[in-house]
């Protein structure tokens, strides 16, 4: 019993160091290739020949391929991640300083994903096959094929341009920035602290459209599975024996068969917390969002190397990150595994 | 005096393929007794049980001239009032305590939950009884069944903890639906034993669904066949041997017997007019 | 071959035993009738067979050159001579659209022929043969799937440099795992059946059972999954030609029409507003084609 877990964990331990040296891997790969000459990028188009040399050597791009790959596998172990090009700061440090903006945006994303997906999947779940329920597919399916971008900026022609219900880009109104403390870096929260309502209801603003739009996607994922979790569930024979007992139908379906996918839907909102990510690089974009993704195609488009790098890196560790977690939350939460 | 009357109980279920007539024209009545319904698989006799509890899936259409329990009429019955029946008055005993039973609240809370549900009651009064009821159903040590979730309690275990469920309430009929056609051969028994006492205790009829007709012979008093969806002989149990409809005598030929060894076992043939014709009783 | 056959089509085994051909256009013939009796399949179906028709009869539908500019009429809004209006240099935003289903059609093909055998390759050997190969193929398709795909497509495509071979091959890059872990899945309940076994005993290579037995009991799923992948990958390509870095202008690319034309959003809304729903209603045809063709493979799910 305990060596057959021993070597479990031993087993998943081994996967996650693999699946971490590939994503160094990977990223290593994606760098070399990028077709813009690093040096250049460093120094600028102006400089001469010798200093391009000298940083040509600085960098260890005369040595060969597997020597720089060691160079970078060190580097990166010992978490120096190089500087950007861009701010002249280390990347961890930029990094680190655009995640609360991302968090904050995605944070209340899941909340809506999970606020608007889970009834709507019990809902579709409990009334199947009739008219409710192919509407919810329809409206899934819907979130699932509508360019996140686009919405967004649909969102910011209606609700910005015609309707002035929602700010504009930005996490906050010009008039506000710097007029709070920065305990945090969630300026939902920061305004609130600081006691400046006029600035939290601007930070609100700011932050509902892109939020909802963001969120839009996750409920159409966490719906979707909620239905087909509940379906499942809904089917099995232990929610007869609750219908015998003569318990309501709320009570069937929330306390016993809802019960049942709880630890499921925590996983899920975990990958879908991931998913938030990917759907962030884009809106961010649209919203100029000062956050990770808007930092991650910024960087892209000048060709700074360490900054995509790092970042890209950065976004697989959170999803291996994520994974763990979501199978942690299972074994913790279930009877059955414990 | 009759608990339960059903007169020309029909079922039909909505398939891809078309209506599937599953009961056809079922009539009996139930007083204080233990009733068997037998058949093989597919005959309805499932379904049967299913409807008097109207729990069939919504694509089912039932209809009967009479489903009347006690003063009440089933069928005009609608959600609240069928809810206030099931568990209280009818409830149902399922066939595998694997899957009958909710994998994430412990056993207890399930017991207890079947007794909450119906009465005005206290948790901790509620507790109690489902502590007594383990008891009833001859757990050693309710107190620690009480907090253990179904996978890890056993089959037999599970059953009567089920059973446990079904008979706190009190109800005035208990369904089993193959009760011990799940559990091992060495615990059946056990189970029947616990279910017999408990029902005479409470004074509760008992409908029995099974295919096993030697088991039926013993155990109950009167035995309904059923064949394609009809019942085509309602039968004391001690008279099965002089049964008159072929298809029973076909049951009761084809069981192996240890006192009358047989170099084969007859087959059955079957008759298409068993589809159709009446039953006498 | 024949075995798999009559293990699939049980109820058409006796016919089958006649004439093959026959029984599969006529189980294809009713699965097709079965897809389109649900409404919601129906018009993914219809919405599929409207994009072949735009992008193969382009210039019979379009009003207008898509590459034409008109200084003239620059940023007009819709009319009856311009449809959906004109874009920055006054070129037609309509016909714009229905070249750009060609663009689109070529991104979902291209996409397609290469992530489905490669998946089904990799996922039924990994399946079939277990043991390291399993392990090692696993492994490298976990390491794929520990990125969100959009962010390793945006990856390579900065690698590889702007454009819509490269953004097609970013995207085939980043979409082949999933498929390679459906096809896994599907050969391991495929590898110790029956007629698997059957045939290993009859003395048929691994080559044989692999490509005449699991792959083509993994296809119906993978058709599934692929479909539904289409509908990912317009969205993958829009979003990547939304950065600038997929197709390249002046090529009628709907994510690129957006990009350019978030300039003038506020003024000229059907700039971004067509070429969003043209993106949203392709990708919705795929999901509900996809949708169904599940039902139809997998009845418990529906």
């Amino acid at each position: 019993m305990i060596r057959s877990r021993v070597s479990r964990v031993t087993k998943k331990t081994g996967v996650i160091l693999i699946t971490l040296f590939g994503l160094l891997t990977m990223t290593f790969v994606i760098g070399r290739l990028m077709p813009i000459d690093p040096v250049l990028a460093v120094i600028g188009p102006d400089a001469d020949s010798s200093t391009y040399q000298q940083v040509f050597d600085e960098m260890g791009l005369g040595k060969p391929i597997w020597v720089q790959y060691y160079y970078y596998l060190q580097d990166m172990l010992s978490g120096d991640f190089g500087r950007a090009i861009l701010t002249g700061s280390p990347v961890i440090d930029d990094i680190l300083r655009v995640l609360p903006a991302t968090i904050e945006l995605a944070s209340i994303a899941i909340m809506v994903g999970v606020g608007l997906g889970v009834p709507l999947g019990v809902y579709a779940a409990t009334h199947r096959g009739r008219l409710g329920d192919h509407l919810t597919r329809l409206i899934t399916l819907f979130g699932y094929s509508t360019p996140v971008f686009w919405v967004g900026m649909v969102g910011l022609i209606i609700f910005y341009a015609w309707l002035n219900w929602a700010g504009a880009a930005g996490r906050i109104g010009f008039a506000y920035d710097g007029m709070f403390t920065s305990y945090t870096g969630f300026y939902l929260v920061d305004t609130l602290l600081s006691g400046n309502i006029e600035a939290f209801v601007s930070a609100l603003r700011h932050i509902a459209l892109p939020a909802l739009i963001l969120g839009l996607n996750s409920v159409s994922f966490i719906g979707r599975m909620t239905r087909s979790f509940m379906l499942e569930q809904l089917s099995q024979e232990y929610i007869k024996t609750a219908r015998v007992k003569g318990l309501s139908e709320r009570s069937v379906i929330w306390k016993h068969a809802f019960k049942n996918i709880r630890v499921q839907l925590l996983t899920i909102v975990a990958l879908a917390y991931g998913g938030l990510l990917e759907g962030a690089v884009l809106i961010e974009t649209v919203f100029a969002w000062p956050g990770f993704g808007q930092y991650l195609t910024d960087s892209l488009l000048m060709g700074d190397m360490n900054a995509v790098m790092a970042s890209v890196l950065f976004i697989g560790l959170v999803f291996v990150f994520l994974n763990l977690l979501s199978d942690a939350l299972y074994k913790m939460f279930d009877p059955r595994t414990q | 005096m009759d608990v339960l009357t059903v007169e020309k109980l029909n079922v039909t279920f909505r398939t891809d393929e078309g209506l599937k007539h599953a009961v056809r024209d079922v009539s009996f009545t139930l007083r204080n007794e233990k009733l068997a319904i037998v058949g093989e698989s597919g005959s309805g006799k499932s379904t049967v049980g299913k409807a008097i509890l109207r729990l069939n899936p919504p694509s089912t259409r039932v209809t009967a001239e009479k489903l009347q329990f006690g003063k009440t009429n089933l069928l005009a019955c609608n959600e609240k009032e069928i809810r206030a029946i099931r568990g209280q008055h009818i409830s149902m005993i399922m066939q595998d305590p694997k899957f009958s039973l909710n994998p994430v609240m412990t056993v207890g809370e399930q017991i207890s939950e079947a007794l909450s549900v119906h009465r005005n009651i206290s948790r901790r009064e509620a507790k109690e009884a489902a502590l007594e009821m383990l008891k009833e159903v001859s757990i050693a040590d309710p107190e620690h069944v009480y907090s253990q979730y179904p996978h890890e309690i056993s089959g037999g275990m599970g059953q009567r903890v089920m059973i446990a469920m079904m008979v706190i309430p009190e109800p005035d009929i208990i369904i089993a639906d193959e009760p011990t056609s799940a559990l091992d051969v060495s615990v059946q028994q056990d189970v029947l034993n616990i279910l017999t006492r408990l029902i005479e205790k409470k004074n509760i009829s008992l409908i029995f669904i099974s295919h096993d007709l030697n088991l039926v012979k013993k155990f109950c008093d009167r035995v309904l066949v059923m064949y394609g969806g009809r019942v085509v002989e309602s039968i004391k149990a001690n008279e099965l041997s002089n049964a008159s409809h072929p298809y029973t005598r076909g049951l009761m030929e084809s069981l192996p017997s240890l006192k009358h060894r047989r170099e084969t076992l007859p087959v059955m043939t079957r008759d298409q007019n068993w589809l159709t014709q009446e039953y006498t009783t | 071959m024949k075995n798999a056959e009559v293990v699939r089509n049980s109820d058409y085994s006796l016919k089958a035993r006649h004439n093959p051909e026959y029984t599969r256009v006529a189980l294809f013939v009713k699965s097709f009738k079965k897809l389109c009796r649900n409404p919601l399949s129906a018009s993914g179906v219809i919405i599929v067979a409207l994009l072949l028709i735009c992008a193969i009869a382009a210039p019979l539908i379009a009003t207008h050159n898509p590459l034409e500019q008109d200084l003239a009429r620059v940023l007009a809004s819709p009319s009856l001579a311009h449809w959906f209006g004109t874009d920055e240099y006054g070129r037609d935003v309509f016909s714009r659209l229905v070249y750009g289903s060609r663009v689109t059609l070529y991104i979902i093909f291209l996409v397609t022929i290469i992530v489905g055998p490669v998946g089904l390759l990799v996922g039924t050997m990994s399946g079939y043969f277990g043991g390291w190969v399993d392990s090692v193929f696993m492994r490298i398709t976990d390491i794929f799937i520990s990125f969100p795909s959009l962010v390793l497509a945006l990856a390579f495509v900065a690698a590889l440099g702007p454009g819509l071979e490269h953004a097609v091959i970013a995207i085939a890059i980043t979409s082949w795992p999933p498929v390679a872990r459906l096809a896994r899945a599907e050969t391991l309940t495929l590898r110790n059946s029956d007629y698997v076994v059957a045939a290993q005993l009859q003395g048929a290579s691994a080559c044989r059972v692999l490509f005449h037995y699991i792959s083509l009991m993994c296809l119906p799923s993978l058709i599934v999954r692929l479909t539904m992948n289409m509908a990912t990958v317009i969205l993958t390509a829009a979003a990547l030609g939304f950065l600038g870095l997929g197709a390249q202008p002046p090529l009628p690319e709907w994510g690129a029409m957006i990009s350019t034309g978030r300039s003038y959003m506020l003024e000229s809304w059907w700039l971004v507003a067509f070429p969003g729903a043209a993106i949203m209603l392709v990708s919705l045809a795929f999901n509900l084609l996809g949708d169904g063709l599940r039902d139809l493979l997998d009845p418990r799910t529906e």
